[in-house]
């Protein structure tokens, strides 16, 4: 049990430090919502049901903008796809639960989560209580996401812009990639993926990010193509 | 009727999280399959990291005198000689506020 919350802690602690761009992402969210004309329920279930970010954002926009459901459901699918890369790297790790842990750690699958819990999966995968860092990590972003979202549909549009607090999304993705710029095969997957996302952002659906990720990982496989 | 395109977006964003997680047994990947997908972070991250810094408001290729630039490469250096989350992120942000207020 002692052992459980220690680890269920450590994910929280561990989360910490990525939660405070969230707060800001959060809020223009929620702003973002209102602006739009979805009303509170609305834009405050958004962060509940679908609780992904860009994807709430892409769903809002396009309901406004008045693309079809099918254009707006092919979109969230298409940004969200990414996922799926996350819970394949997970997998060997979540095997062995029960279903309903895999349905709630699933659900709580976010970028950030699964950057420290992935991290610490590899140096604990021994541990049979190991999940419990997910949990942890997951639900201290989804209560941030949560209140954060409240906070600017209830207060509106509390941080000036021209802080530029958008760029903290960057920076967090970038100081979640620090240890591999010390390795030159993942250097060159990086930049790879980076200009490739460049190159395809204005493809249709937002399709960029997925376009990148497999265009990174085709050279990941070629730069270890002598390791059998 | 936003109601069910919300769920149904709910539930598709689910499935992307849920589907390989379950699906995937622990011998049903190659050692190969292993490694590429142990690059999974450096494949998709520079996906959200890259436009993120160099892409405007309006969808365009922004690289003439963009602070974020120069105050990304400040935060990666900090980063990569801390590994610690959090100076990489208010190093970044320091240094964009110093570049774009000072």
């Amino acid at each position: 049990m002692i052992n459980k919350n220690k680890i269920f802690t450590k994910g929280v602690l561990d989360c910490l430090p990525l939660l405070l761009p969230v707060v800001p992402f959060g809020i223009i969210f929620g702003v973002i919502g209102m602006e739009l004309g979805f009303g509170p329920y609305v834009t405050y279930a958004t962060s509940f049901i679908i609780f992904a970010g860009s994807s709430q954002i892409v769903f809002i926009q396009l309901i406004s903008a008045g693309a079809s459901p099918l254009v707006t459901l092919t979109s969230v699918g298409i940004v969200n796809s990414r996922h799926l890369l996350y819970g394949a790297v997970l997998a060997e790790y979540l095997e062995k639960l029960k279903l309903r842990w895999k349905i709630l750690l699933s659900y709580l699958l976010t970028d950030q989560a699964f950057a420290v819990s992935n991290k610490y999966f590899k140096k604990n995968n021994k541990n049979k209580f190991a999940h419990y860092h997910l949990l942890g990590s997951g639900l201290g972003l989804w209560v941030t996401w949560q209140l954060s979202t409240i906070l600017g549909i209830v207060l509106g549009a509390i941080v000036p812009e021209e802080l530029g607090l958008s760029f903290t999304i960057p920076l967090t993705f970038i100081s979640l990639l620090v240890s591999e710029f010390r390795k030159s095969k993942h250097i060159i997957v990086i930049l790879v993926s980076g200009c490739v996302a460049l190159l395809a952002y204005n493809m249709p659906f937002k399709a960029y990010i997925i376009i990148a990720a497999i265009a990174g990982l085709s050279v990941a496989a070629f730069l270890n193509r002598k390791k059998s | 009727m936003i109601w069910l395109k919300m769920i149904i977006a709910g539930v598709i964003t689910f499935l992307t999280r849920f589907l390989l997680v379950s699906l995937i047994k622990k011998n049903s990947l190659t050692n190969k399959t292993k490694i590429v997908l142990s690059y999974v972070p450096s494949a998709v991250f520079p996906a959200i990291i890259f436009p993120g810094i160099l892409i405007d408001g309006n969808g365009t290729l922004d690289i003439e005198n963009n602070p974020k630039i120069l105050a990304s490469i400040i935060a990666l250096i900090i980063g990569v000689f801390s590994r610690n989350i959090i100076a990489t992120i208010l190093t970044g942000l320091a240094a964009y506020w110093f570049i774009i207020f000072i």
